[in-house]
């Protein structure tokens, strides 16, 4: 069966019997090919791809093939069983996918999860130097697929993992949306008897110059190591493989679609900086809560919710269709101190008169929102707006959906919005928690 | 040693012809190619084998592996970026370079591939951020024509070129990282030395004639397959001067056959495996040469460090043989320690007594290790622990002489020898860069391509003739490194500035300038392109060419400011000093006289400044009026 094949190509392969994997001599006008029959991920229908001896990928033009000979079948794959792990180490990993937990097929380059504990294990053998591990393939998804149901299933797995004994957890995650994951985890787990860190890749695992190895390593350390009760993203602090950054799961953020260390806290430190070739850890915040003697869980999200972020032209009706559509809360990300067109008032006030929460953040990332400094402000704020302080958008929003499943009254989940729950809002910002960018 | 006939004994080599590219952007990102070098962020890498094969991670990869690998990278803002820094994915292939590939695959008849894949080539010992080697196959097949027979090309690539590394250890610099190289392999019909050096010399102008071909040291790197019958294919990495490669694939060849007959004699004296492994054992001397008067023996002694020595079981006078200039089979024992524990000092028993090792001492040495006369052995100083894995490696190297030739890359040393650099790679291990789309060729993508094939050489020469540059000036030009540059200021300034001026200031001026101990490097392709315009545009003459170059080099005078400092005088200022002369003159009797000593005192103003001609015409000119006015007045 060739399975990655369509068109010409599809055509001569299937008149020859040849299927990936199968060794081929391939007849050109000018010479014969010899190489391993490659899945096809060329955009030409017409195109086949032969490994050569040499290790070299070539395309050839199915019709420039004036004959195909075949001289090896393709060795028959065995079935990887999936042992399941019950042992509980000293801390558990689990698996949801990602760069981190996944392997490339070297003869075809395809990145797949991992989808044994073992393979996970595999990666980073000198692991068992730090901790006694075990691992849990939860489930093997890219991360922009992310879903609240699946946060609940984390957060229950997590619970399970400490409850059984581990002295704290590793969730190996995708980076595009694992901040948001972060922040369920955090809201959803309200006393943890041990740290929950999160770790993902920004270069894959089949590399020699991945991150992964030393982000795993780091988080196991930091997981057994360290007497937190808290959820945090512990990624490489600076391009170089030095030390890596504990964030806390609630001020953290993407901020570079490549790099490394692109994972910073915002508007706050980190939680911990650990030097895992040192196995060192230096706890950065004063206020860290400390591990309890059990876990509890509280989870569950509303989806139905909208992240609005305000641009010049953007045209209020939008609010009424927000409102016809159903949703119970608009986490606005407004401009400067937390504004959008004072045309908008009118609107806000109709939705939050319907029940509807309506909160300010700002696009600006930084910094606080006020909106007592402009009449803007202060009207958005009597239609009904609230500011949320310093807290990040994309927080605010999980925040609001962890609400809104617990609260139906309005004024309760603005009580709750206004509250530091998790050490989400910050009460103070001192000069140096805003970074200075190269200038030069 | 006598020069054996290498055809005789199946000398086989293949070259692999690495040429930078001097394209406007590198090979999978925006940034210049220029390496400029400089200061940069710092960036301190580890990199680890394949994590998920674990199984099947290949010798040099392990190699690199078990020496540490933390490694520095100095990344310069101007000529490298994230994706050097492997911070951010590859942008697509370079097609400036590709079309380059093309092109050459054109000239050598090589069969071009309908789609280009770029692939991954694990390399990790340091020299690329990523671990990998970023390489796309172009072209299979096709050959070079030589006297001695056609040779045939096995395959043309465009990769990326590795960081640079620097004087520090496992330090690099990004700025040569991804800067487009075009391979050139050819299969292994190449069966004298001085086949290979023609061969390699035909490439290297074949790619300097697309244009497209950087210049400067490091531009152009040779690598050699080396076999002879019986050996093993071994590989030479880094000839830089082509003169060297003959002399290289001798020595190489002389060394494989000498490792041959250290085969044969230990045949011949019934030595196994396992009487080494049995025999060769890791005894502690340190107590027996305690006193010894050897530096490095007593240095080490006091510092806490032992003395180690091993039996080489009957290797009697096969450790100092000799496998080529300054080699002995002693040699490639100290290579291997040095390259796998980082160990410096070997002594073995057929060199010695020497360095401050007596008889007395060798002799004790000798009953401590049971070694008889026809047994070696050799001794390790250092770190116990460097010292006992040293002497492991001895001993698995001595194995490897039971079998001859070990498969091995080696480095080409200055003096044409070479040295052990690490165990040759399995099959590359090669698997495809899924960051990079494949390229599908186009008709329109050949066409454009084909604008850069090289001309034939011999037409290229016709062409040289036509400028008017006689026979063998056409011939250097045709085999210079500047034949761009030369190109670019004659379709700039000839026939104004003529070709051939232009030609003898690049081979002859420069030469001159070298003999005169200028510094050349400051003779950049800028220089020389100011220095034609300047006599293009009147502001010099030519004859001033070798002054100001000359300046140039030796002074730290921009050529800006020394083609003002021979800026040519304007004609009023050319009379007023011929004049000067003239007058200052007794009398003008002897009008031969007369001309030579004002000619003679106006050149020492003005030479360089202004053609000779033109003075002595001004001095003609000169003469005659002060005779009418001297007429006039007598």
């Amino acid at each position: 069966m060739v399975e990655s094949y369509r068109g010409k190509a599809l055509n001569l392969l299937s008149k020859y019997g040849a299927e990936e994997g199968d060794e081929l001599v391939v007849t050109l006008d000018v010479m014969e090919l010899r190489g391993k029959l490659m899945p096809s991920y060329s955009e030409d229908e017409s195109i086949i791809i032969l490994k050569l001896e040499n290790g070299y990928n070539v395309g050839i033009s199915s019709e420039k093939i004036r004959g195909l000979r075949i001289l090896h079948k393709r060795p028959i794959k065995q079935e990887r069983t999936q042992p399941t792990n019950q042992k509980i180490g000293e801390v558990k990993i689990i698996s949801t996918g990602g760069t981190i937990a996944s392997k490339v097929e070297y003869e075809t380059g395809a990145v797949r999860p991992a989808l044994s504990t073992d393979e996970i294990l595999q990666f980073v053998p000198e692991m068992k130097e730090v901790a006694d591990v075990s691992a849990e393939v939860l489930f093997s998804i890219l991360s922009e697929e992310m879903k609240p149901d699946y946060w609940v299933k984390i957060a229950e797995a997590v619970k399970k993992a400490l409850d059984q004994g581990a002295r704290g957890v590793v969730v190996a995650h995708g980076t595009d949306t694992m901040a948001y994951t972060a922040a369920a985890l955090s809201f959803s787990l309200p006393k943890l008897s041990g740290p929950v860190v999160m770790v993902g890749s920004q270069r894959s695992s089949d590399r020699p110059s991945s991150d992964s190895a030393i982000n795993l390593m780091s988080s196991i350390f930091l997981a057994k190591g360290s007497d937190f009760g808290e959820v945090v993203v512990n990624m490489h602090g600076e391009s170089s493989d030095t030390y890596t950054l504990a964030h806390r799961g609630v001020r953290v953020r993407k901020m570079h679609t490549s790099r490394r260390d692109a994972f910073q806290s915002v508007n706050d430190l980190p939680l911990a900086k650990v030097w895992w070739n040192e196995r060192k850890i230096e706890i950065l915040q004063k206020d860290v809560r400390m591990r309890e003697d059990n876990t509890e869980i509280n989870t569950g999200f509303e989806d139905r919710v909208f992240l609005l972020k305000y641009w010049p032209g953007m045209r209020p009706e939008i609010i009424d269709h927000l409102i016809s559509s159903g949703i119970r809360g608009i986490i606005v990300e407004g401009t400067g101190l937390g504004h959008t067109s004072r045309e908008f008032a009118p609107y806000f006030k109709r939705a939050t008169k319907e029940g509807i929460f309506v909160g300010m953040t700002s696009q600006c990332i930084f910094g606080r929102v006020n909106m007592n400094v402009y009449n803007t402000g202060r009207t958005l704020m009597e239609a009904g707006v609230m500011p949320l302080e310093d807290i990040l958008s994309e927080i605010a929003i999980v925040k609001l959906m962890w609400i809104l499943r617990r609260e139906t009254d309005p004024t309760k989940v603005r009580q709750l919005m206004a509250t530091n729950l998790r050490g989400e809002i910050g009460s103070r910002q001192t000069i140096s928690t805003y970074p200075r960018w190269y200038h030069g | 040693m006598a020069d054996p006939d290498l055809k005789e004994i199946g000398l086989m080599v293949g070259l692999e012809v690495h040429q930078q590219l001097n394209t406007r952007a590198k090979l999978f990102c925006g940034c210049p190619t220029t390496i400029q070098g400089g200061e940069g962020h710092k960036l301190q890498r580890y990199l680890r084998p394949s994590m998920s094969e674990l199984g099947e991670v290949d010798t040099a990869a392990l190699f690199e592996w078990s020496r540490g690998t933390r490694f520095t990278y100095i990344a310069p803002e101007g000529c490298s970026c994230l994706v050097e820094a492997d911070e951010e994915p590859p942008h697509g292939l370079n097609r400036e370079a590709l079309d380059v590939g093309i092109a050459v695959s054109m000239a050598l008849g090589s069969s071009i591939v309908d789609e280009i894949y770029t692939m991954r080539k694990i390399v990790i010992d340091g020299s690329n951020t990523t671990g990998f080697q970023r390489t796309a196959l172009v072209s299979l097949g096709g050959r070079i024509i030589d006297e001695e027979g056609e040779v045939g090309i096995l395959s043309i690539t465009i990769e990326e070129d590795a960081a640079r590394r620097l004087e520090e250890d496992r330090t690099f610099s990004l700025d040569r990282l991804g800067v487009p190289l075009i391979e050139i392999s050819t299969a292994p019909d190449i069966h004298t030395p001085e086949q290979a050096e023609r061969v390699a010399k035909r490439i290297g102008q074949l790619l300097r004639l697309t244009g497209k071909a950087k210049r400067g040291l490091g531009s152009i790197r040779q690598d050699l397959n080396i076999s002879i019958r019986g050996g093993t294919k071994v590989e030479v990495k880094g000839v830089q001067e082509l003169e060297l490669i003959p002399k290289v694939v001798r020595n190489e060849a002389i060394r494989q056959m000498g490792l041959l007959e250290i085969r044969r004699e230990l045949e011949r004296r019934g030595v196994s495996e396992e009487m080494i492994n049995f025999q060769s054992k890791g005894v502690d001397l340190s107590e027996a040469l305690r006193e010894s008067s050897n530096k490095l023996i007593s240095a080490q002694l006091r510092q806490g460090g032992v003395v180690m020595g091993m039996k080489a079981p009957k290797f009697g006078g096969l450790l100092g043989k000799e496998l080529g200039p300054n080699r002995r089979l002693g040699t490639e024992l100290a290579d291997y320690i040095r390259s796998f524990v980082g160990l410096g000092g070997l002594f073995h028993s057929d060199e010695l007594p020497k360095y401050g090792i007596t008889a007395e001492e060798v002799e004790r040495v000798r009953k401590i290790l049971t070694a008889e006369e026809e047994d070696g052995f050799v001794i390790l100083v250092g770190k116990r622990e460097k010292v006992e894995n040293g002497l492991e490696v001895v001993k698995a190297r001595l194995i490897q002489c039971l079998k001859g030739v070990p498969k091995e890359t080696r480095g080409a040393n200055d003096d044409g020898t070479t040295r052990f650099l690490r165990p040759q790679p399995g099959s590359a291990r090669m698997y495809p860069e899924t960051d990079v789309p494949p390229v599908r060729l186009s008709i329109v993508d050949m066409e454009r391509a084909r604008l850069l094939v090289p001309e034939e050489p011999e037409v290229k020469l016709k062409k040289l003739l036509k400028l008017g540059l006689n026979e063998e000036l056409s011939r250097i030009m045709l085999n210079s490194i500047h034949l761009d540059l030369f190109e670019e200021l004659v379709a700039k300034y000839h026939p104004k500035v003529p070709a051939t001026l232009i030609a003898t200031t690049m081979e002859n001026t420069l030469k001159y300038i070298k003999s005169k101990g200028g510094d050349t490097s400051r003779i950049t392709d800028e220089v020389i392109e100011e220095v034609m315009r300047a006599v293009f545009e009147d502001t010099v003459t030519k004859d001033s060419i070798p002054e100001i170059l000359l300046e140039v080099a030796q002074s730290k005078l921009s050529v800006n400011e020394a083609i003002k400092k021979f800026s040519r005088l304007n004609e009023d200022e050319v009379t007023r000093i011929v004049r000067t002369a003239v007058e200052k003159l007794d009398n003008i009797s002897d009008e031969r006289r007369a001309f030579n000593i004002a000619m003679g005192n106006a050149m020492e103003v003005l030479r360089g400044k202004v053609d000779g001609k033109k003075v002595a015409e001004a001095v003609r000119r000169e003469i005659e009026k002060r005779r009418e006015k001297d007429k006039a007045r007598g």
